[in-house]
């Protein structure tokens, strides 16, 4: 032990070196605790793109394919039913398709890169649960219309290009995931055109 | 000569452990006050609910098997073929709901006799800590099982947080550990299930009681049994001898020892709680489908959503006010703020008196409307909505959130009534 007298300012310096240095270290270390919960590698090797045949899809059918463990659906619209889209936009609460639900070149007024062929995440943007597709009853929920989503949940309802109606829950018009076509009859679902 | 060994025995430890001092300082000689009536055994109660879960949850885990693809069959498994395996489970599904039946009573009992005002506030703060945590561990053993409710019920709750401005999306990912609620989001669930929210959960409850032992127990009069020292006649302060901790400083006054009578009125308590508890154990396990929702005995699929989702019955109240307001993101920032005023209540409050029995009849008015708000949103939550329920719904979470406002605004020169000197009873 030395008797000298303390010297109280670089006792503070080293008390705060020391404090920031260990404070690094807990920060540094707090991440491969944060960093483990992503998505592992595994599961975004399963979010990897799919591709949809629509070789033999029949007018008004939907199919349902898996991505990112999520059902997305093709739907095939009618002729009728393309025809009717626009004329119930003043029922609408994002008719114009303002918000970024969909990508570039689904941003029109048929939500999709062909007008016949309509793609979407069947998950509802209120809190998640699936639609189900009303081809022939949609009349018994919106007076007037055909066909369209409904969803179970909480009763929110879009139309065919999956835009939201008025007064429901679900706040925005269905997700256009990434897609485009590869061929005439093909479909990959999970990137856009030009991305490997 | 047995005693003898005994007492050498105690000593021995004592010398090494403040055993015998722990020991009065926390139950023999401590000073509880003597008009306890029935809304203080919730606090006893709760902490048995607490060994249930514990016990009941460890044995459970024994059989369980956390993963996506066994999760499920091992339900049935424990069900069907462990010796015991469904009183267990029943045991641990009916605790949940037990323990926030004698929570809500043990928070109400705290509302209506002021025992979160000062010098209570941290008692009350840790308490809400409590509260949280627990729906945080009931709402992630809820996905354990793997059947339908579990996994959009978790859906539902989960993406509330995707309505944060920003961050939302990327929040929610990583919650989940996948594009979905997968068997990443199952094991991360169990682990903080078993593990992690036990852990904060025990040590919150001795930090609770730590607490309420360093101020010492509110009662019923709202008045304190602690006096300046040296002014109370022998007459109030009685036979009892309090450890020092407490009779050093100040007087006390009409208080008992909590053991052995405080302990043996909890047994009567207890008691009562085990035959309302067995009965729903083995007449009515699911309770009605409010403990365990019909969906639930179907498996987890992601691509069929159930008709009509609502969430276990503790936490309806919320999810109606969530429900009542038509846009996402103002709904999650109330259904937030509904627990998150809770906090707040101790400064809310600016009233002295404590007891609803001295407050104002506009306390008393306030309190009854927000009880029947309360359970007209815990009973709407669990139910459709349709238009009509909505509405209702609406005007019950203005009810709720009123309380708070309405409390601030009178309690600040609030017409109480004369306090008495000494515990009435």
């Amino acid at each position: 032990m030395s008797n000298e007298p303390v010297n109280s300012g670089r006792r503070k310096f080293l008390t705060l070196t020391t404090g920031v240095v260990g404070g690094v270290g807990a920060a540094a270390v707090a991440v491969p605790f944060v960093k483990s919960w992503s998505p592992s590698e595994k599961a975004k090797a399963a979010g990897a793109p799919v591709s949809v045949n629509i070789d033999k899809i029949q007018p008004g059918q939907l199919i349902r394919v898996e991505w990112r463990g999520k059902p997305v659906w093709v739907v095939s619209r009618t002729d009728k039913v393309i025809e009717e889209l626009p004329k119930i936009d003043n029922q609408l609460r994002d008719p114009a398709s303002e918000e970024p639900q969909q990508p570039d070149y689904a941003t029109n007024e048929l939500r999709s890169i062909k007008p016949e062929l309509f793609v979407a995440v069947g998950i509802c943007t209120h809190l998640g649960c699936s639609p189900t597709y009303l081809p022939d009853t949609f009349g018994e929920q919106v007076e007037g219309v055909e066909s369209g989503f409904f969803c179970p949940c909480h009763g929110s309802k879009f139309d065919m290009a999956g835009r939201v109606f008025q007064n429901v829950p679900a706040p925005l018009n269905l997700v256009i995931p990434p897609h485009h076509y590869v061929s005439d009859t093909t479909i990959l679902i999970g990137l856009d055109k030009g991305d490997a | 000569m047995l005693k003898k060994l005994v007492m050498d025995g105690i000593d021995w430890i004592d010398a090494r452990i403040p055993m015998t001092d722990t020991w009065n300082k926390h139950l023999a000689q401590y000073p509880t006050p003597v008009n306890f009536n029935f809304w203080y055994f919730f606090g006893s109660l709760a902490m048995l609910v607490l060994v249930n879960q514990i016990l009941t949850g460890i044995w459970l885990t024994m059989h369980y098997n956390p993963s996506a693809e066994g999760a499920f069959a091992s339900i049935e498994y424990i069900m069907r073929d462990v010796p015991y395996g469904w009183l267990l489970r029943y045991m641990h599904s009916t605790g949940a709901s037990a323990f926030f039946v004698v929570i809500y009573l043990h928070m109400f009992r705290g509302l209506i006799y002021g025992s979160y005002q000062k010098p209570r506030e941290l008692i009350w703060i840790f308490g809400m800590l409590i509260f949280l945590v627990l729906m945080a561990e009931a709402f992630m053993g809820y996905l354990l099982p793997w059947g339908q409710m579990s996994f959009w019920g978790a859906q539902v709750i989960i993406s509330l947080f995707g309505a944060i401005p920003v961050i939302g999306d990327d929040l929610t990912l990583w919650i989940r550990g996948d594009y979905v609620i997968s068997g990443a989001t199952l094991n991360r669930f169990f682990a903080l299930h078993v593990v992690a929210l036990p852990l904060a959960l025990v040590a919150l409850v001795f930090l609770h009681i730590v607490a309420l032992h360093e101020v010492g127990s509110n009662n019923p009069d709202g008045v304190e049994i602690k006096q300046k020292k040296g002014t109370a006649s022998e007459e109030a302060k009685g036979k009892f001898t309090f450890h020092q901790q407490y009779s050093g400083k100040k007087d006390i006054i009409d208080a008992v020892p909590f053991h052995p009578y405080f302990t043996v009125k909890d047994i009567m308590g207890v008691s009562a709680f085990l035959i309302c508890f067995a009965a729903v154990i083995f007449f009515i396990p699911e309770g009605g489908g409010f403990f365990l929702e019909p969906p639930n005995f179907e498996a987890a699929n992601g691509l069929k959503t159930p008709d009509h989702i609502a969430p276990v019955w503790y936490y309806t109240p919320y999810y109606a006010i969530l429900r009542a307001i038509p846009d996402k993101l103002i709904g999650v920032v109330f259904f937030g703020g509904s627990i998150a005023i809770l906090f707040l209540l101790p400064w809310l409050d600016r009233c002295k008196v404590k007891s609803i029995r001295y407050r104002s009849w506009k306390h008393k008015l306030n309190i009854t409307q927000f009880t029947i708000c309360f359970i007209v949103l815990g009973v709407l939550g669990a139910l459709p909505a349709t238009p009509l329920y909505t509405i209702i719904a609406q005007v019950a979470s203005v009810g709720y959130f009123g309380f708070f406002i309405a409390l601030f605004v009178y309690s600040k020169n609030e017409k109480t009534k004369p306090l008495p000197t000494r515990l009435t009873h």
